[in-house]
């Protein structure tokens, strides 16, 4: 079976890899579950470019589409419309070509428990062609490098949640991927491990691997990404750098005040706030403002709300971040 | 090597060649899990024909009441035991592991993503499980030779070695994918007690303790258990084994197996493929 072609993927603004070669490259990828699991569209008209040496993040809400994104890129899912080429090779029409190229870590564990922790990694690579002393010496030197020599010889599930995670991550590496994939690599896993990981996956960037990586939490995708998708609801919102994607949304601090009544009536008495030009919403008690200049606003709204007999509940500040940006491309606050 | 697009790099082994590569090494993990395993496992495939060999061709005939009429009812056993367990062994390695890697933990993620077709991930599953299934026939037959009353030794003659290997291999290729087939249809959850009234049944009605030929007496049983898949192995054994006992004819067995093995590899396979890939 020869690779299929990829189309010349558009060029990558931003970055030092912006005219390194595609690793991932998608054109109007599409999913939608059948009528009996739920008819759900999961993925919709996603159209993506992953660049060699890049690490990319798909970041979004629970249920966004992301791990569908990922089964599809992995040939776990079948894609419903469009297509996607992973390290050169068609996700459906060779499938067995892509996964000779990709490394895959998924979220649950899926550790073959019926071996020790070294044949974990070690049949793995002779699932991808290695000789078993080969496999045997490479399954050792990964161990060591994260750091689990001690637990060659334990089964999977003698394994704490960070130390499989580790495991999933060398066996991932067993074959020398082209692309890594990570689905949610810190997700219930303890603040040290947490660490640890973020440290594994770190140098793994500096080694100039590929790798897209899902997650839920914002500081993850911020810290370990060099380019980021943000997904919601199947659709992609924004793809760019973080400092990118958060530059997008204005840059602007966002002052959310919850008031004790309805403030929709006062809407004109609250809107005379100094320094603007600021952007202000209404809904029901609460009150959300968007500025670059956020001295002033909070006082402002005590007093204005006080004036016309509403009392502030509770008020907060949120400085331009990710969250600001995703509350400003979707319109709602971001609820992991 | 180059490929149409310049930007990429080709694998070093096509597509084939690593799908090969992989059939092989998922097998030598399976036979590594076997080895390590096997003392566990020759007593947990092993115990029940003892028990059964003990009080039906020892004790039972010990005592004066003794089954089989002219013929020992050890030889009616030796190739009904070898088939049951057989397929017992071959349908449980298949459906044990299969329970874990399609449950919550989608554990089948780890071996779907080993460079070949799921649809030969699944093939490789039926011929793991037949290989499996093999190895514990070799279990039953010193225990069907053994353990008898005396006078009561099982009688048997092989005529034709390849027949008898393909008839073995055969019997446990369909058992082996009836076992994925229900493994991928059924439930986990459902599945101990489902599996333990199938099998009891198929045995029963599986002409284990019986010759086929026999139950010219009640013909609607003898036409009910051709739906049995058990019946054909055990016939089939029992024709190249201990022929004297009478059986049914060789093109029969060897036709309804080799249809069944057919036609349970490809359902099983293509339900298999869609609960991998979704």
């Amino acid at each position: 079976m020869n690779p299929t072609p990829t189309p010349a993927p558009p060029l990558v603004p931003g970055g030092a890899t912006a005219h390194a070669p595609a690793a991932i490259h998608t054109r109007g990828l599409r999913k939608v579950y059948p009528r009996a699991q739920g008819g759900l569209v999961a993925v919709d008209a996603l159209d993506l470019t992953v660049r060699q040496g890049e690490f990319f993040g798909l970041l979004g809400t629970n249920g966004a589409g992301k791990s569908t994104t990922i089964g599809m890129l992995t040939t776990l899912v079948a894609p419903s419309a469009g297509q996607a080429w992973v390290a050169g090779y068609e996700v459906s029409a060779d499938p067995v070509g892509v996964k000779s190229r990709i490394g895959v870590v998924s979220q649950a564990n899926t550790l073959d428990r019926a071996l020790t922790v070294a044949d974990n990694l070690a049949f793995r690579g002779r699932y991808f062609g290695m000789r078993a002393p080969a496999a045997r010496r490479r399954a050792l030197e990964l161990l060591e490098r994260f750091g689990l020599t001690d637990k060659a010889g334990a089964k999977a599930h003698q394994l704490s949640g960070g130390q499989a995670r580790r495991v999933m991550i060398g066996r991932a590496l067993m074959h020398l991927p082209d692309v890594l994939f990570l689905d949610e690599p810190t997700a219930g896993v303890d603040p040290q491990a947490r660490d640890d990981l973020w440290r594994i996956i770190a140098n793994l960037h500096e080694t100039g691997q590929t790798a897209v990586l899902t997650t839920h939490y914002l500081d993850e995708a911020e810290a370990l990404c060099g380019r980021l998708a943000v997904i919601d609801h199947g659709r992609l919102l924004a793809c760019d750098t973080p400092e990118a994607i958060k530059a997008s949304s204005g840059a602007r601090t966002v002052i959310t005040v919850h008031y004790d009544g309805d403030a929709t009536p006062a809407t004109d008495a609250l809107r005379g706030i100094p320094g603007g030009p600021h952007d202000m919403d209404v809904d029901g008690p609460t009150v959300r403002v968007r500025t670059t200049r956020p001295d002033g606003v909070l006082g402002h709204l005590l007093r204005a709300g006080g004036a016309v007999g509403l009392t502030v509940r509770d008020a907060t500040t949120t400085p331009p971040s990710l969250q600001t940006a995703f509350l400003t491309l979707t319109g709602r606050d971001y609820t992991p | 090597m180059t490929t149409a697009n310049p930007l990429v790099t080709r694998p070093s082994l096509s597509s084939r060649r690593a799908a090969w590569h992989a059939y092989r090494a998922l097998t030598s993990r399976d036979l590594h899990v076997l080895r390590r395993n096997l003392p566990a496992l020759l007593i947990q495939v092993g115990l029940q024909p003892l028990l059964f060999t003990f009080a039906f061709a020892y004790v039972m005939p010990g005592i004066g009441t003794g089954l089989g009429g002219a013929t020992s009812f050890s030889t009616i056993l030796l190739p009904g035991l070898i088939a049951s367990t057989l397929t017992l062994q071959s349908i449980m390695s298949v459906t044990g592991p299969l329970a874990a890697e399609l449950g919550p933990g989608r554990e089948i993620t780890d071996r779907a993503l080993a460079p070949l077709p799921v649809w030969a991930l699944g093939l490789q599953k039926i011929t793991s499980s037949a290989i499996f299934g093999l190895v514990s026939t070799l279990v039953v037959v010193p225990i069907v030779r053994f353990v008898h009353a005396p006078g009561n030794a099982p009688r048997a003659h092989v005529d034709s070695w390849p027949l008898l290997l393909t008839t073995l291999v055969l019997s446990a290729l369909l058992a082996a994918a009836l076992g994925l087939l229900l493994g991928t249809l059924v439930d986990a959850s459902a599945f101990g007690p489902l599996l333990g009234l199938l099998l009891a049944a198929a045995t029963m009605l599986g002409c284990v303790y019986y010759p086929w030929t026999a139950l010219h007496n009640i013909r609607w049983v003898q036409v009910l258990t051709l739906a049995n898949p058990l019946v054909y192995m055990s016939e089939g054994l029992r024709a190249n084994l201990t022929p004297s006992t009478g059986h049914m004819p060789t093109w029969a067995y060897l036709t309804a197996l080799t249809l069944g093995t057919a036609t349970l590899g490809h359902l099983a396979l293509r339900r298999f493929a869609r609960r991998v890939r979704t």
